[in-house]
């Protein structure tokens, strides 16, 4: 397993430490500082019954921002339902990201310079479609990547597979990341394979894998980094396996954690954080303070509620909303149902 | 007798066959030590074991090529898709493999399947959870789709489901699970597949449906009652192959049909009702069959969801139609 920081912080890997800036190493910081404050407010507002579908992340911070990290602004992000984050950081407005989680089509629509599509939520659907997409940077002269995220469940679908042969046969630019948190909802990752690293299924299609500590931002950069190096330079898809792991339920609609894991693995787990990991690593560089953090998390607390305010006034959508994205023009049928269901909207 | 949720019936109708014969085989992803997530089988890996009742793998189509194989060796397999909107996942296995295997093997194997999964609108769920996609699996010859609309049928079309030799899709609706309770036998008792039920006697008007949209036609009829239209309502608890005896008897009784179907118009069942009554029972006819059906666009998970779904304004205003013809 890659790791770059012990679960005390300190560097147990000196000659892969990556070039950050001190402005940079603070930034990774932030990012995941505010992505545990966006998870705690989302889960409170779903259970106001304000949000819909949402998925929690905390524990996931150092896979998911670690390698969105490593990205630049025209690489292709093609995320499972769990990685509302990267797109976030990628620039997508929270108060789209909350739109998706209501199921408006608003939230789907990337906005200028995001170059993604929106989450997933068919188990695998987007392995393929990114070797798809890396197939087509390529053929463009692009000096770009496609990214895509699945989980250990994930691994299991046959779309999993097609992905990374593909992209392996086309020596296409993408870089595909498990992150194995350990549960497919109930299904434990030992159950889920008799394989024994999900990073290995990589030798089947003929691709590099590698297994890294998760909860390690440092190690999730700079592995994500060297991928992108790797497939712009033409020598192919890379497979990241990130260790790691979910605190809360696998989402919000009824998942009961406590049927499946145990307070003893929580409590291992949460040993790993990689907040308190790297803010420790921070702290012995003297580049993080409590005052510092405390600034982060009002200034996230301050803009999700002006972003969820922005998701209430946002036009609520309807059902001629959809008709009209059907397709391009509207078919007779449409053309008639458009009619009939204006007036019932509004009455 | 007892009360129960539809949910409670369909775990009862499991444990009753997974007592009654030991090649009836559970299993899908999270229906072993979670009981799925709807829990329909909660408490039947404990009681029967892991080598009765488990989890899979996260992969549909191995699940459903998995039930095919196990079909072969002799075992009643009772596979569990999570959301039918998977049902995409297994196509290959469902309309391509199963429902052929009696066929291309000239009867020398079958496929002794009750795929099982949840379906429907109205619970709020996220993309590809609540479409209703029983067309597809309607469409496709070698197959029989029942969808139960109450407790009791539920346990009754189950246990009929798992010992019948063909595959069958027995399809759940979410918004049924836990919404009310109904009167079930403790013991075990089967309802013939094919067979539709009269769920209300009427004489002016026949209205056609399954799953929640019998509810929905219930209370249509009792608003149109008000009004002195006498509507009868149809389960047709099988949607494929049709009881074309009970619908065409009633509309010889009654001359006037509307179908309903939670579907898009475009897609599924009403259809090929509306297409038999034609051919069938046409000089019956008083006015054109209608159908009350969600409109041709995706699934409109959330907020749009409520105007989106049919109901049983939609059916009276479509009633007054046909009645006024
Ligand atoms: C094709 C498909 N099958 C099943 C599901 C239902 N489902 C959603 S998430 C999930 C488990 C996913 O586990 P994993 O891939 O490990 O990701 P995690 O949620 O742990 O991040 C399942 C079974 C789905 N969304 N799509």
């Amino acid at each position: 397993m890659f790791q770059i920081l012990n679960e005390d912080g300190k560097i147990v890997n000196e000659e892969d430490v990556p070039d950050l800036s001190d402005e940079q190493l603070k930034e990774l910081m932030r990012r995941m500082v505010y992505t545990r404050v966006l998870d705690q407010r989302s889960i409170a507002l779903n259970r106001q019954g304000r949000l819909g579908f949402y998925a929690p992340t905390a524990g996931q911070e150092a896979s998911q921002l670690g390698s969105q990290f490593a990205l630049e602004q025209e690489d292709f992000l093609l995320p499972g339902y769990r990685d509302v984050p990267q797109l976030i950081w990628q620039g997508l407005p929270l108060y789209q990201a909350f739109l998706f989680s209501r199921g408006h089509f608003h939230g789907n629509q990337m906005p200028e310079g995001v170059h993604a599509v929106s989450p997933q939520i068919i188990i695998g659907a987007q392995y393929v479609q990114a070797a798809g997409v890396a197939l087509g940077m390529k053929k463009r002269g692009k000096k770009n990547v496609a990214v895509t995220y699945t989980g250990d469940g994930g691994t299991s679908q046959g779309d999993f597979y097609e992905g990374i042969n593909f992209a392996g046969a086309y020596k296409a630019p993408a870089i595909f990341f498990v992150q194995n948190n350990r549960f497919a909802i109930s299904v434990p990752v030992e159950k889920q394979t008799n394989a024994k690293t999900l990073a290995q299924k990589a030798v089947a299609a003929g691709i590099e894998g590698i297994q890294v500590d998760g909860m390690d931002v440092l190690a999730v950069y700079a592995a994500t980094k060297h991928a992108r190096e790797r497939a712009i330079n033409g020598e192919g898809p890379m497979l990241i396996e990130t260790l790691t792991y979910r605190y809360g339920p696998h989402t919000m609609a009824g998942d009961d954690p406590t049927r499946y894991r145990t307070e003893d693995l929580d409590n291992e787990w949460e040993k790993k954080d990689p907040l308190v990991r790297y803010r420790k690593y921070l702290e012995s560089k003297n580049l993080w303070s409590e005052e510092e953090e405390n600034k982060v998390i009002d200034q996230a607390k301050e803009e999700i509620k002006q972003a969820i305010k922005q998701a209430d006034q946002y036009p609520k959508q309807k059902v001629t909303d959809l008709m009209a994205n059907m397709y391009e023009e509207l078919p007779y049928n449409l053309q008639e149902q458009m009619e009939e269901y204006k007036e019932k909207e509004s009455k | 007798m007892a009360q129960m949720t539809m949910i409670q019936a369909i775990t009862d109708a499991l444990r009753t066959e997974l007592k009654n014969d030991e090649n009836v085989l559970v299993f899908g992803e999270d229906v072993g030590k979670n009981g799925g997530v709807f829990r329909a089988t909660e408490g039947l890996q404990a009681e029967f074991g892991e080598e009765r009742v488990f989890d899979t793998p996260l992969a549909e189509s191995g699940i459903g090529g998995l039930a095919i194989g196990l079909g072969l060796q002799g075992f009643r397999p009772v596979p569990e898709i999570q959301f039918f909107g998977f049902i995409y996942e297994v196509m290959d296995s469902i309309s391509g493999q199963m429902a052929r295997m009696r066929y291309r093997s000239g009867g020398v194997h079958h496929s002794p399947i009750t795929v099982r999964a949840p379906f429907g609108g109205g619970v709020h769920t996220p993309e590809l959870h609540a479409d209703s996609l029983e067309g597809l699996v309607a469409q496709q010859p070698g197959l029989k789709v029942v969808i139960p609309s109450t407790p009791y049928d539920a346990k009754g079309l189950l246990i009929a489901s798992i010992r019948d030799n063909d595959p069958v899709i027995f399809l759940e609706h979410m918004k049924l699970y836990r919404s009310f309770r109904g009167e079930v036998p403790e013991e075990e008792y089967t309802i013939e597949l094919g067979k539709a039920d009269v769920k209300r006697e009427g004489t002016d008007v026949t209205l056609i449906a399954y799953g929640a949209m019998v509810h929905a036609c219930l209370k249509a009829a009792d608003e149109l009652a008000e009004n002195g239209i006498n509507a009868e309502v149809i389960d047709l608890r099988t949607v494929s192959p049709l009881d074309i005896e009970t619908i065409i008897e009633s509309v010889k009784k009654t001359n006037r049909v509307v179908v309903v179907q939670e579907a898009q118009r475009q897609a599924g069942v009403a259809a090929n009702v509306v297409a038999e009554i034609q051919e069938r029972a046409i000089l019956h006819l008083e006015a054109p069959v209608l159908r009350v059906t969600a409109p041709d666009t995706v699934y409109a998970f959330s907020e749009a969801e409520e105007v989106w779904l049919p109901n049983h304004k939609d059916i009276v205003e479509k009633v007054n139609s046909v009645m006024n013809f």
